[in-house]
């Protein structure tokens, strides 16, 4: 049975990166694997998407409306923007944490109020958390994204595949303890 | 051994292991991370070429030479190499040649999404399609081979689902392809009049002949039979796309090798299958031959040119079937549009031009100032193409003039993209006596591309340092005069306005050339990691004038105007433009 997963965010919090992580492990695992993202202005704070999809066999890498068996979101309200693309039955993880976009800070436009609210009442699995807030307790607010990771891999059910050594493969070593720490906390949120 | 690759990277080790001597590229998404890839194997000789022009004649040249060569691009690149591509295709290869076009169906970060398996047809070039990352190191390996065998240039598309997807590869070792003798052939590599004649004859004759009859019975050309009800003739993307839908319910003519198109595997398909589907992005390419053949099919009248093809794109229009009822919302995300980043040198700059809305036009270019035209700096008349920033000043300038209109011209060019095709467009300002101004804006890299190196950052692709071409001596050879060229810090307000007065008021070609790194090199991070600006509120008058620039560090929540100090980099623009002296700067430059 394929999974399909659509991971979402704004450029610069590491999305691309826990993508990355991610579609290493399962395919190590024996999955087949399919991850697409679009990143052409990722640096410049635009809307980050990517796709991950595994199964038996995956032949497309698109998750579309109403597809998604895990939306994880990265921004509150970018959580929102991609919400018709969640199954009926799927699974919501959100950072609580807002990053309003230009358009808001130049006062066109405006940061919504009761986004948490309106979510958690039309959707019935939601997993909310401030994963900056428990970065920075952590004591490294840039591993907010492998608490993320660690929610995620719970949230699927696969905690069994060796992910220490993924996040090790993947960032500078110096970086390793902090986000080992994040996500090891991530999944036991 | 299987490793998850994109499709950039599987084309790059594609390269690697059909022994590929040569790879050229400017950058351009979504093919920059090929050559990216490519420099990382030694055996390869990889550059950055100013320009996809360039790139293409260097690759073309070596091919000539007798090495395996490739040249990558954005789609919109081609254009800028058509010129060489059209007539390396009459005189043909020594070395194979491969020239990967990246479409953009659907434009996530591109000016339009041509289709450039045209291209193949109004150039007669062997074209091939790959579906996914295995397919595209496989078929580059091919691609070489047919190359060298047909002797012609490969036109290899890809689109940003193929690049910037990834998918399981099977790596295989390096085999090395010696470089072929190169034999002096005026007849074949000197294209004058009466060797193109022959050489045109001969393409019609017999390269395209051999190339029709290698269509029809290669197994990139795939039939698939399983029930016979549904037939989908499709290639690129769309077969995954289609796959998922329809997994072995229908049959599938796949087609990998798709110019010249394999007339008689269409035949035989259509003699098997009951009704036809072609599922194509973008143009009917496929479905025009088809019909045109007599082939009874249904294509566009079901699917969008524009935009991509997805799987349930597929569904609704072949099966009718709805998309999933997911859940709708009733709160409305806001918008969220890339933005120039927390300390870009490009902000003061372009705050001080938006200052002179009414007296200037300001034609931009491709680059990470294109988002100069966002509000709430809003400058930008008009964004072409690389280049045009110059030279659509000068016709833009000239008819304001005509016109009697008391508006100067401010032409906005990167640094790459000054090297890329600025050079040539200032060359005509100053030739062509116009008065516009052309702002150059140096940030010692090129960016949007997520930081490639550039004739002017003194290093090549693999990060050896090379002579940094001089960007002011440039502009001055060129013939502008001492006097009309302005090089300025463009974090310094003042600078920025002197430099935007002097160039309003001057009456012949004027430079402005900002200097300042792009705030996102490692360098410069670690450099202003301290440095960052704060709103001393008891001075805060709530103007809102430090909104007007367009940061990202700072905002106004509940009546409160503050600095993200984490975001922040001490740019400073906001303390010069601040009018109460309300903004302070902490913080010291790590040495």
């Amino acid at each position: 049975m394929t999974k399909s997963l659509l991971l979402v965010g704004v450029g610069g919090q590491g999305t691309i990166l826990v993508s990355k992580i991610l579609s290493e492990g399962l395919l190590e695992e024996g999955y087949d694997v399919k991850m697409a993202e679009i990143h052409g202005m990722s640096q410049r704070g635009g809307s980050v998407t990517t796709q991950i999809r595994f199964g038996e066999k995956v032949y497309s890498p698109t998750v579309n409306k109403g597809d998604a068996d895990v939306l994880v979101s990265f921004e509150k309200v970018e959580a929102l923007r991609y919400i018709p693309q969640l199954k009926k039955d799927g699974i919501l993880i959100i950072n609580e944490e807002e990053i309003w976009p230009l358009t808001v800070l130049a006062g066109l436009e405006k940061y919504p109020e009761g986004v948490m609210e309106e979510i958690k009442e039309k959707l019935a699995n939601v997993v909310s958390v401030d994963a900056r807030k428990i970065a920075e307790e952590l004591g490294e607010p840039r591993s907010a994204n492998i608490v993320m990771l660690g929610l995620m891999v719970k949230a699927l059910g696969i905690e069994n595949i060796d992910w220490v050594s993924k996040i090790k493969k993947f960032l500078p070593e110096r970086f390793h303890e902090a986000n080992i720490k994040a996500f090891k906390r991530g999944l036991a949120l | 051994m299987k490793k998850l690759l994109t499709g950039n990277e599987a084309i790059a080790r594609g390269a690697y292991e059909a022994g590929c001597h040569v790879a050229t590229a400017y950058p351009g998404t979504p093919s920059t991370e090929i050559l990216e890839n490519v420099s990382t194997y030694q055996e390869i000789y990889s550059e950055w070429s100013t320009n996809e022009k360039v790139a293409m004649e260097v690759a073309a040249g070596a091919s000539i030479a007798g090495a395996r060569s490739m040249v990558a691009m954005k789609h919109v690149g081609l254009n800028v190499a058509a010129d060489p591509l059209y007539t390396i295709a009459y005189e043909g290869v020594n070395g194979g040649l491969v020239v990967i076009t990246a479409d953009e169906p659907g434009m996530h970060s591109s000016q339009n999404e041509q289709d450039n398996r045209l291209t193949a047809i109004h150039a007669k070039i062997a074209l091939m399609e790959p579906s996914d990352s295995q397919e595209c190191k496989d078929y580059i390996k091919q691609a070489f081979e047919i190359s060298e065998e047909f002797d012609t240039p490969v036109l290899f598309k890809v689109t940003t689902r193929i690049c910037h997807s990834k998918s399981a590869v099977e790596l295989e070792d390096r085999v090395e392809v010696p470089i072929r003798e190169y034999v002096k052939d005026t007849k074949k590599y000197i294209m004058v009049p009466a060797h193109s004649k022959l050489k045109h004859i001969q393409m019609e004759e017999e390269r395209i002949p051999r190339l029709q009859e290698f269509s029809n019975t290669t197994g990139l050309n795939k039939i698939e039979w399983n029930d016979r009800k549904i037939g989908i003739i499709t290639s690129g993307a769309s077969y995954v796309h289609a796959k998922e839908v329809f997994e072995d319910t229908v049959s599938y003519l796949k087609v990998g090798f798709s110019w010249p198109l394999p007339d008689e595997k269409f035949k035989e398909f259509a003699a098997g299958v009951e009704k036809i589907y072609v599922i194509e992005e973008n143009e009917p390419y496929m479905e025009k031959h088809i019909k045109a053949m007599g082939i009874e099919c249904t294509g566009k009248e079901i699917f969008s040119v524009c935009g991509e093809i997805n799987p349930q794109i597929i569904r609704e229009a072949i099966l009718g079937e709805k998309p999933e009822e997911g859940y709708s919302m009733e709160i409305v995300a806001p918008t969220r549009p890339p933005a120039l980043c927390a300390g870009c040198p490009h902000r003061g700059i372009f705050y001080e031009m938006s200052k002179h809305k009414n007296k200037i036009n300001v034609t931009s270019d491709i680059g990470c100032y294109t988002l100069g035209a966002m509000a709430p700096l809003n400058v930008g008349d008009t964004v072409i193409c690389m280049g045009a920033g110059i030279s659509a000043g000068i016709g833009f300038d000239r008819v304001n003039q005509l016109a009697g209109r008391d508006k100067k011209v401010f032409g906005v060019v990167g640094d790459s993209t000054f090297f890329h095709s600025g050079m040539t467009g200032l060359v005509d300002a100053v030739y062509n006596k116009s008065k516009m101004v052309t702002v150059i804006l140096d940030n010692r890299i090129t960016a949007m591309t997520g930081h490639q190196e550039n004739p002017g950052t003194g290093k090549t692709i693999s990060g050896v340092e090379s002579p940094m071409v001089d960007l002011v001596g440039v502009v001055k050879a060129i013939g502008v005069k001492e006097e009309n060229v302005r090089v300025i810090d463009p974090y310094d307000m003042d600078a920025n306005k002197e430099a935007v007065k002097a160039a309003i008021d001057a009456d012949e070609p004027f430079v402005i050339i900002t200097k300042q790194p792009c705030a996102l090199i490692k360098d410069v991070m670690s450099r202003r990691a301290n440095l960052y600006s704060q709103v001393n509120q008891d001075k805060c008058k709530k103007c809102k004038t430090c909104l007007k620039i367009g940061c990202p560090a700072i905002s106004m929540k509940d009546n409160v105007v503050s600095i993200d100090t984490a975001m922040c980099n001490g740019c400073e623009v906001c303390v010069q433009v601040c009018p109460f002296d309300a903004i302070e700067s902490f913080g010291e430059e790590v040495k």
